[in-house]
């Protein structure tokens, strides 16, 4: 884990409208010196136009981004102290890797010795050494992406930002470079803040995740605390898989229409009677008739080696509530099951406001 | 093992016969084409370069040197050099102007982009003699751009924009031009803009940038572009005839002449070819130019 320090990063009630579109609708939020910052939303949430913001490719409405006390927005996007990773690499295709690497250096006005040993230096942190001539046409997709990371890296950035830095590439190179980008954030000590709309590579990648939906921060937490403690039904959504019933609140969980009362617990004060509860599929435990909240029958089961996925359908309710077990499950299909959860592990939420 | 990897590579013997035999179809009436009306053509010229002329025009034996020799007269290459000179500036114009307008046509959204290159073509729509004429109008003593040179008061007599160098260029300009901004436009319209924005993002103010990123990467359509009106600009005898007024001789009327008035045939013929030479000088330029920027692997 790094040492996470002060804020670093200030943004305060940005918004950025493009015609009738609201893009970004008074983002505020607080990056840290050192962290590893996911901004993690579906497509036309905003989470690009932040990005753009910050690295000055886009002007804000209103509101105001700092930097360690620097006003961001003063600067234009090619004196900001900021380097951005793109999602297509937007690598020079007429310079070899190192001329690419080389060339913030060169724009810097540093001495050619200090440019060749500090280039030399990045290619091999991403290990790259063997292909410093190679032109980026001729690489691999992974084998860009190091290139992408080098050159925004080694202008030694107060704040690095990743565009969908792992859409690109096939399933396998793409768990080696989450890999990889945690270990060279550790490595540069340098603040970085990935784009992404896959909520497994933020929650696998980040210290601290904002979730954005329309425009609009859901919640800003860690990837256990977004997992557990949802704000809102859209972050319970999004992150992980859940089950959710909607009923009205009651003093031990809420009443479901044709199920009856379910217990859980609610984190948040709520603003209406209407509410919804959400179980995580692996907080379902199938159990003794005696201790049933709900009954059902088996209608599916999903092994996936590690864990399985039963599929029970539960009269009243309209969608099958998914239940996932350690390895295999005993139960088989078309069974009746019983099942339970602790009042702990199921948040009732409140309308989204 | 013998008959199953027997039949694959004879079924795929089959297969790479049939693909052969569908590209001969493809490329065959090109090939025709290419072949008959600009190979053999072009083995005649290299082949009359080297006989003795005919007296009647023609040719006939035996094989001599001589009219290579006869280029070499300070008369003839005087020709070439002012053609060269004239052909260069019109090239060199036609980049410092056709740049900013395929730039911006690049850069327009894309439903204005169709109308822009309408307009770029839209002179092509009538026919060149009359485009020509025209500049006469527009830039004799009496022609509007005089008229409404006299009419500020700087000058009191019509100043001669006609019938010199000057207007030779501006008349090949004005012809070659469109052929100029296409070729940038396409490769412009196909630039990855994200480029710019990475190296702004790593230091680069926008003037660096566009002389980083984006005109390196448009030279290979500028040189297609630079060919398309140099070469056409070399061999045009009729704007320096018409607007050149006779006295501007380019190495078009040359052979223009040597052909129909003088009968030298071989003489033109030799004339023709060292425009051939230059023509296969700036496409080996071009290529070159081309696989620096593209990298080893793809070239346009």
């Amino acid at each position: 884990m790094n040492a996470v320090h002060a804020p670093l990063v200030r943004i305060e009630g940005v918004s950025r409208s493009f015609g009738d579109v609201v893009a970004l609708d008074s983002v505020s939020m607080e990056i840290r010196e050192n962290e590893f910052f996911a901004l993690l939303g579906p497509s036309g949430c905003g989470k690009t136009t932040l990005l753009r913001v910050l690295a000055g490719f886009s002007e804000p409405d209103s509101g105001s981004v700092t930097l360690g006390g620097l006003d961001l927005l003063a600067l234009p996007p090619n004196k900001r102290p900021i380097n951005l990773m793109f999602q297509s690499y937007a690598l020079f295709p007429h310079m070899s890797v190192e001329k690419n690497v080389a060339y913030g250096l060169e724009r810097e006005g540093l001495p050619k010795d200090e440019v060749r040993d500090r280039v030399a230096a990045v290619l091999t942190t991403v290990g790259l050494t063997d292909k410093a001539r190679t032109r980026p046409t001729q690489l691999s997709g992974g084998q860009r992406q190091r290139v992408a990371l080098a050159r925004a890296i080694v202008k030694r950035p107060k704040l690095l930002l990743l565009d969908e830095p792992l859409s690109a590439l096939d399933r396998k190179v793409r768990s080696e470079m989450q890999l990889e980008l945690k270990r060279l954030q550790h490595e540069v000590g340098i603040t970085f803040v990935v784009v992404t709309h896959d909520q497994e590579e933020a929650m696998s990648m980040a210290d601290r995740i904002a979730v954005m939906s329309a425009g609009r921060v859901q919640q800003i937490d860690t990837p256990v605390d977004l997992y557990q403690r949802p704000r809102t039904m859209f972050v319970a959504d999004f992150i992980g898989s859940s089950n959710t019933f909607a009923g009205n609140r009651v003093d031990a969980g809420i009443d479901v229409d044709g199920v009856g009362i379910l217990p859980g617990h609610a984190p948040w004060p709520l603003a209406t009677s209407l509410a919804t509860l959400v179980v995580r599929p692996e907080d379902i435990e199938i159990c003794e008739p005696a201790a049933a909240l709900l009954a059902g029958v088996v209608i599916d089961i999903q092994f996936y080696g590690g864990s399985s996925t039963i599929a029970v359908h539960v009269d009243g309710h309209a969608t099958p509530i998914i239940v996932t077990c350690q390895g295999t499950t005993a139960v088989e299909r078309g069974a009746q099951v019983h099942l339970a959860w602790s009042p702990e592990k199921a948040v009732i939420l409140g309308e989204e406001a | 093992m013998t008959s199953p990897a027997g039949t694959t590579s004879r079924g795929r013997g089959a297969h790479k016969r049939r693909a052969l035999g569908s590209r001969a179809l493809f490329l065959g009436p090109g090939l025709f084409y290419v072949t008959a009306f600009m190979a053999i053509p072009i083995a005649l010229i290299v082949s009359y370069a080297f006989l003795t002329r005919g007296r009647f025009g023609g040719v006939r034996l035996p094989l001599t040197l001589e009219s290579f020799t006869r280029a070499l007269d300070p008369v003839y290459l005087q020709v070439l050099g002012n053609s060269l000179l004239i052909a260069t500036t019109t090239t060199v114009l036609a980049l410092l102007i056709g740049y900013p307008v395929a730039y911006a046509i690049a850069r327009m959204p894309s439903r204005w982009r169709t109308i822009a290159l309408v307009l770029v073509v839209l002179p092509f729509w009538s026919n060149f003699l009359i485009r020509t004429y025209a500049w006469i109008v527009l830039l004799n003593s009496e022609g509007p751009l005089n008229k409404a040179l006299l009419a500020t008061g700087l000058r009191d007599e019509p100043i001669g924009l006609l019938y010199n160098r000057g207007a030779v260029i501006v008349g090949l300009l004005y012809a070659y031009l469109p052929l100029m901004i296409l070729p940038l436009y396409a490769s412009l319209e196909r630039m990855d803009w994200s480029l710019l924005e990475a190296a702004t993002n790593l230091g680069a103010s926008r003037i660096r940038a566009f002389f980083d990123v984006t005109f390196p990467l448009s030279l290979p359509g500028a040189m297609i572009g630079a060919i398309f009106v140099f070469v056409p600009s070399l061999g045009n005898f009729i704007v320096p005839e018409l607007l050149g007024g006779g006295k501007t001789v380019m190495v078009g009327n040359l052979i223009r002449d040597q052909f129909l008035k003088a009968r030298d045939w071989p003489f033109g013929a030799v004339l023709a070819l060292t425009m051939v030479t230059f023509l296969i000088l700036l496409f080996a330029l071009q290529a070159a130019v081309s696989r620096r920027i593209n990298g080893p692997r793809a070239h346009a």
